[in-house]
């Protein structure tokens, strides 16, 4: 046990002398948190928009104002011919354009119908559809209000609650994401070299020949990261609460649990990286370019999970990261305790568990 | 010229030399791109639908048969109270729960109105916004159907001429991409990050490698001026960026079909300065480091900013103004755009003008930073 303690120093040592990684340890997290918090969001804003007149007349310059003075949309031209569309969604700027048919209110008050078509540049489909939709409700609504005094019959009129999110703030969805995000690689990276670090130097051989068993050098290596990922984690949390007024409803002590779990479990993947790498330079590579746009892309963080494929739907099943973000959600955002999310923390312990048991078993006794 | 040979054959031999790396810089990059590129869709599908009948008449079986017609909606559940609805939403079984109320079909017949409830598990926003237009959308349809079926010709002479609705319909285009296939959108997109992050990391690791083992102490003592090591330092990574550019747009061509509309003399011209950039940014973070592992951190404290902030997954114009000012900076996102311009929309050099001539600036500065850095003493 002494000889276990002495060996946990030893790496607490190594961690605390050098200053520089620790500052990019801890700098890193919060400057990334707050950039992405405020950052990343898919909500419609100010989309740049371009009008087609054809007709001219107070209707189309009813709607024009509606839809520039929302805070979605801002005008940026008006154009005379259809072949300017082209030549401006070439350009990138503008994302849509509306063209107004011939005689608008003429048809309108005289046959009822009106024509205007919604031209969106797609190669961005989710804004493309985002905007379509968006165009249309304002058109809708000066439609109803024409149409106000007018009686008519049979009508069902759904009631739309939305719950745990009641301004549809694209932050509820992004925040835990970046959580996890920042958690999981930072503390994978750290310990990813840990092993590697020390065959590359040579200093490999030295633990080899003391009497540590190999788990008493992985859980070792372990420990000392766990209590900077802790802060870290406390620092992002507090962050996320405080300047994105993330909610907490349901349990802060069950938070930090969780997020315990999770740690462990990045930081034990990160060992297991380090185990079956040779050179810092593999490992490294590993940790970055594998995780990295797995965790982004298949987690949930960004992309909803049950729009994806079947077989990406199973393997995002076994990327840690993916339950972690159910918890986040579920404990900030839902207010459920543990009655709930005991299955996803089960299997992020079950995951914890395998990391530790398969990088103690590849940790090699011999140099070869 | 000779110097420089040499050591672009010595970092060649050092890549191919290690069969643990090889993997990862070209089978890595490409699995990532072949799986990741389907993951990437804003599509709302298969919404976990569930709804509470009070009513129990035919209208209302109606109306819930309409949902399990939709293609949008796939898990129908029906729950015999809010209670377990709601729980069920908690555990996150179901997404959007319809509770129709009792004396629907009554109310609809006497009353002329009546009113459903719609609960949606709104944590993902966007979402929850398009899964309440296709809810809207299914329930106007339906109440159109039972007007037309409810009012008889003789109401409709009733209500008389000018009390017709009028109606402004708007007809969606989606240029470019007609079917709004996110793969053509993302194949491009997860393309340039695979380039970026291979480049970056290999060049970044690259010097403080050497430091770290003490062999950049040899270098430093042959006559090999400053340009000729940062020039055959960079070499061959530029070439594994441009190798790597060359299999992935031939498997967005063959694998996922994404239209190549534009030039591809263009795509190689800016992706040849863009490497330039990153390439510059590696050299710069490694002069600077002193161990592998503070290179690696920076490097990839600034590719997560890179990825998230280049308009590649979420739109740069959603933004607020100083983060869209921070994104200038950013090289990644003149490259998605260009990609994406180019590709897709077939812009031509004029359209591009701009990004080039930023890219290019920034590969100026950022290599002339990289050459002013490395220092021969210590």
């Amino acid at each position: 046990m002494k000889r276990f303690i002495g060996f946990i120093k030893k790496e607490f040592y190594h961690i605390f002398r050098d200053k520089r990684t620790l500052f990019i340890l801890f700098g890193m997290p919060i400057v990334q948190i707050l950039l992405f918090g405020f950052a990343i969001t898919n909500e419609i804003n100010n989309v740049d928009i371009a009008v087609f007149d054809k007709s001219k007349d107070v209707d189309t310059q009813k709607i024009i104002n509606k839809i520039s003075s929302s805070k979605y949309f801002s005008l940026k031209q008006m154009i005379e011919n259809e072949a300017e569309i082209e030549a401006i969604f070439k350009k990138g700027k503008v994302k849509a354009v509306l063209v107004f048919e011939k005689d608008f209110s003429k048809n309108l008050t005289k046959e009822n119908n009106a024509t205007v078509q919604i031209i969106t540049d797609a190669t961005d489909p989710n804004t493309a559809n985002n905007i379509t939709n968006f165009i249309s409700s304002i058109i809708q609504k000066y439609q109803q209000e024409i149409n106000k005094g007018l009686k008519i019959p049979y009508q069902i009129i759904p009631e739309t609650r939305m719950v745990f999110n009641q301004e549809l703030k694209s932050v509820f969805m992004f925040v835990p994401g970046v959580m996890t995000i920042i958690l999981m690689l930072v503390s994978a990276m750290m310990t990813s070299i840990s092993i590697t670090k020390e065959k590359e130097l040579g200093t490999m051989e030295i633990l080899l020949v003391s009497p540590l068993k190999p788990f008493q050098v992985i859980i070792g290596k372990v420990v000392p990261y766990i209590f900077l990922s802790i802060i870290n984690a406390v620092v992002i949390i507090l962050l996320s609460i405080f300047i994105f007024n993330m909610p907490v409803q349901g349990s802060l002590f069950l938070l930090g649990a969780e997020s315990i779990l999770f740690i462990i479990n990045a930081l034990s993947l990160g060992i297991l990286i380090s185990t079956i790498s040779e050179t810092q330079q593999t490992a490294m590579m590993i940790s970055l370019m594998g995780l990295l746009l797995p965790v982004i892309l298949l987690s949930g963080f960004i992309f909803p999970i049950s729009s994806m494929p079947n077989i990406l739907q199973v393997i995002s099943n076994v990327i840690p990261a993916t339950w972690y973000i159910i918890i986040l959600k579920s404990i900030m955002l839902k207010g459920i305790g543990l009655t709930f999310i005991w299955k996803e923390t089960l299997i992020l312990l079950g995951m914890t568990v395998f990391f530790i048991m398969l990088s103690i078993k590849k940790y090699k006794i011999r140099l070869e | 010229m000779k110097t420089i040979g040499y050591i672009i054959q010595k970092e060649f031999k050092q890549i191919f030399r290690n069969k643990a790396m090889l993997p990862i810089i070209f089978v890595l990059p490409i699995i990532q791109l072949i799986i990741l590129s389907n993951a990437a869709t804003f599509e709302v599908k298969n919404i976990a639908f569930s709804y509470i009948d009070h009513d129990k008449t035919s209208f209302s079986k109606e109306l819930v048969d309409k949902f399990s017609a939709s293609t949008f909606f796939n898990v129908i559940t029906e729950f015999p109270s809010e209670k377990v609805a709601s729980s069920a939403m908690l555990e996150g079984e179901v997404d959007v729960i319809l509770e129709i109320p009792q004396y629907f079909e009554r109310d609809l017949l006497k009353n002329k109105k009546t009113n459903l409830s719609v609960i949606i598990n709104a944590i993902d926003g966007a979402a929850a916004g398009v899964e309440n237009v296709y809810i809207n959308q299914i329930v106007r349809n339906f109440n159109k159907n039972v007007q037309t079926d409810l009012m008889q010709p003789s109401a409709l002479t009733a209500i008389g001429e000018k009390d017709i609705p009028k109606n402004i319909i708007s007809i969606p285009s989606f240029w470019y991409n007609k079917t709004l296939n996110y793969k053509t959108f993302m194949v491009p997109g997860i393309l340039v990050i695979l380039v970026t992050m291979i480049t970056l990391f290999l060049s970044g690791m690259n010097i403080v490698r050497e430091k770290e083992i003490g062999t950049l102490e040899q270098m430093n003592v042959t006559p090999i001026k400053k340009y000729q090591f940062i020039i055959g330092k960079l070499f061959p990574f530029w070439v594994l960026g441009m190798v790597l550019l060359t299999v992935g747009l031939i498997i967005a061509r063959v694998l996922f079909n994404v239209p190549m509309v534009g030039s591809l003399a263009l795509m190689y011209l800016y992706t040849s300065v863009y490497i330039l950039v990153i390439l510059g940014i590696g050299l710069f973070i490694s002069n600077f480091t002193d161990t592998q592992q503070q290179a690696m951190f920076i490097a990839w404290f600034f590719v997560v900013i890179f990825i998230l902030m280049s308009g590649l997954f979420t739109p740069i114009e959603s933004m607020p103004q100083w983060a869209q000012f921070l994104t200038e900076f950013n090289p990644v996102k003149y490259y998605v755009e260009v990609m994406r311009m180019v590709m897709l929309k077939g812009s031509s050099f004029i359209d591009i003008l701009p990004q080039f001539i930023k890219t290019s600036i920034y590969a100026i500065i950022m290599n002339g930073l990289a050459v002013w850095s490395y220092k021969k003493t210590n």
